[in-house]
């Protein structure tokens, strides 16, 4: 798309015209040329790990492929995608997707509104006590996991704890009733300070003229809470629901790192299913059509976090 | 906010709460240290003790010495800083290109850029596995692709995918876009090309968000687990996030000499987070569909 309008290694030199006439004046050629020059390594990165991979992994997910045996993918058509819908698998690990996305935000988000209003005001230690809220959220998912590894053993803190009150000790990993429970746990909690500080923006964004208007009506905290400051965080709440919620519809590492998707497949999400149909079972074709049902899901949620930040207006 | 916690008493009751609350948040960082520094014999102790009885070092020479977890954070180390270099460089030109040059197909560009940052990684994952393998004339390849293992196993393809981000661009060009066009005008009217317009004039008055592709680029770099898991399989190109998983994975876990790896593993991160704090919120402000 580079306009060859001068022969290169000639400097582009201002005319003297208007920037602003319209057309194809030299400065407007020298300015697309350097759009294309700047775009260009970003263009050519982006194609190659995403708009390609996409569009072979779209012809991918209408193959059957196993790189293990001879020959390329062969084509079928929707046939992986009528596979996919109609193997339970795929509808358990969309089951336990769920759950885990779901579940770790109802723990996370009124959490992290809780610890916003603590922290939200001016008292001694406040930046500390908001900066050590924030850390989880900027440590790898893979060193939590290592620490709740440890949290969660058999001689760790939390059947220590159990044990202290009098219960029996839980194998919170290793038993199919409690594993994806445990994740979720560990999971809500590594998204506590995220959205804490982006609760936090909101609320110090609600005018103190309506927090005086209240307290003058004789509004308490609670109600203050409940009818002033709490209908004026919807938009950011929904915000914070559906990003997290696309986030947490991809969660893989700390599956894998804890509990390779057991036991019993108790903890296999979407992502850890796709990932063993691929990298474990070399079924590359079905994996890939997987991998597109899922991005419709995310798509779907991704359209609404859009739409909702268009409402909320620029931050 | 202020009308509510004007009372002094009421404040200083407000931040033991919140004191408390934070530790407990904080425990799991306590009892990593805490397990880090215990000679082996404490760490399976019962009941278990917050502070060591004898303080060791043991674990972090066992870690030195006997593990890859070394060798595995120079690796992450390489990829994070090939990662921000990348992002900093093409993704806040990019940004700049989109935000402040009308060029043709720009819109539709920018739609693109948006548009792949939602896609999920797990829809790149098989494809970019087969192009890294099948890369020409790498990692024993022919023109063809066929015969080797292409980039994988390599700094070039860990780094690959994560060269240039959708969501940096993104933030670049939402930046570029609040800042005046005058400053463009007026370096015209002196002469100056366009190139050197972006470079030496809105460059350098961008430096908050180019911090901010920085961490954002190098953070994401020193946590990605599942690209690399997929494209490396020699133990001597793990990425940390790797090498600590398998070491856990290894046999019975060695919980102190694993605490002690998580927590080299999340002192770098810990620096950043210190030295760039407003940085970190400004991003996670700005865009937050990559967590």
């Amino acid at each position: 798309m580079v306009t060859k309008t001068r022969p290169p290694g000639t400097s582009p030199r201002p005319h003297p015209v208007t920037p602003r006439r319209p057309g194809r004046s030299p400065l407007r050629s020298a300015q697309r040329r350097a759009g294309w020059i700047l775009v260009l390594p970003a263009v050519l990165a982006l194609a190659l790990v995403t708009i390609v991979p996409i569009g072979y992994g779209f012809y991918l997910s209408l193959t059957s492929y196993n790189p293990v045996e001879r020959g390329g993918p062969t084509f079928h058509g929707l046939n992986g995608y009528l596979a996919v819908l109609r193997s339970g698998e795929f509808w358990h690990a969309i089951w336990i997707t769920v759950q885990y996305a779901s579940g770790t935000l109802i723990l996370a988000v009124p959490g992290a509104l809780a610890l916003a209003l603590l922290v939200n005001g001016r008292f001694p230690g406040v930046a500390l006590f908001r900066a050590v809220l924030y850390l989880p959220r900027v440590v790898p998912l893979v060193a939590v996991s290592m620490i709740w590894l440890w949290l969660y053993s058999h001689d760790g803190l939390f059947n220590y704890l159990l044990d202290l009150v009098g219960l029996p000790p839980v194998g919170f990993l290793t038993d199919e009733d409690t594993a994806l429970l445990s994740l979720i746990a560990m999971r809500a909690w590594k998204a506590l300070g995220g959205s804490m500080i982006i609760f936090l923006a909101g609320l110090q964004a609600v005018p103190a003229s309506l927090l005086e208007a209240a307290s003058v009506d004789g509004c308490g905290r609670w109600r203050t809470l409940r009818h002033v400051i709490l209908p004026l965080l919807v938009p950011i709440t929904t915000y914070v629901v559906v990003v997290d919620l696309i986030y947490l519809a991809q969660s893989f590492s700390e599956i894998y790192v804890l509990t390779s998707g057991g036991p019993l497949s108790s903890t296999t999400v979407l992502n850890m299913l796709i990932y063993n149909e691929a990298f474990e079972h070399y079924r590359l074709g079905n994996a890939s059509a997987m991998a597109f049902l899922l991005f419709c899901l995310i798509f779907g949620l991704a359209y609404l976090s859009i739409r909702t930040m268009a409402r909320g207006g620029r931050r | 906010m202020s009308a509510l916690i004007a009372r002094p008493a009421a404040g200083r009751r407000r931040a033991l709460l919140a004191g408390v609350v934070t530790l407990l948040v904080a425990m799991p960082f306590v009892w990593m240290v805490s397990l880090a520094f215990k000679p082996k014999t404490e760490v399976f102790s019962y009941p278990p003790k917050l502070l060591p009885d004898q303080p060791t070092l043991d674990n972090f020479a066992y870690v030195w010495n006997s593990t890859n977890i070394p060798g595995a954070m120079a690796n992450s180390l390489i990829v994070a800083t090939l990662t921000v270099a990348g992002n900093c460089v093409a993704a806040t030109a990019a940004g700049y290109a989109l935000a402040r040059i009308d060029f043709r197909g720009s819109r539709l560009l920018f739609t693109t850029v948006l548009g792949s940052a939602m896609v999920p990684a797990i829809v790149q994952l098989i494809p970019l596995f087969l192009i890294v393998k099948g890369f020409p004339l790498a990692g024993g390849n022919d023109l063809l692709g066929h015969g080797g293992n292409g980039l994988l196993d390599s700094y070039a393809g860990l780094v690959l995918p994560m060269l240039v981000q959708p969501l940096n661009i993104y933030l670049a060009r939402q930046y570029f876009l609040d800042m005046p066009g005058e400053l463009a005008e007026a370096g015209r009217l002196d002469g100056a090309g366009e190139l050197r317009i972006f470079w030496q004039i809105y460059l350098p008055l961008a430096r908050p968000i180019v911090a901010t592709i920085a961490i954002l680029s190098f953070t994401g770099a020193w946590e990605d687990f599942l690209w690399p898991l997929v494209a490396v399989s020699s133990p001597e190109m793990q990425t940390l996030p790797l090498a600590l998983s398998s070491f856990a994975g290894s046999g019975v876990p060695q919980y102190g000499a694993l605490m002690a790896g998580t927590f080299i593993a999340i002192v770098p991160v810990l620096v950043i987070f210190v030295a760039g704090q407003r940085h970190f919120v400004q991003g996670l402000g700005a865009g937050g569909v990559k967590g």
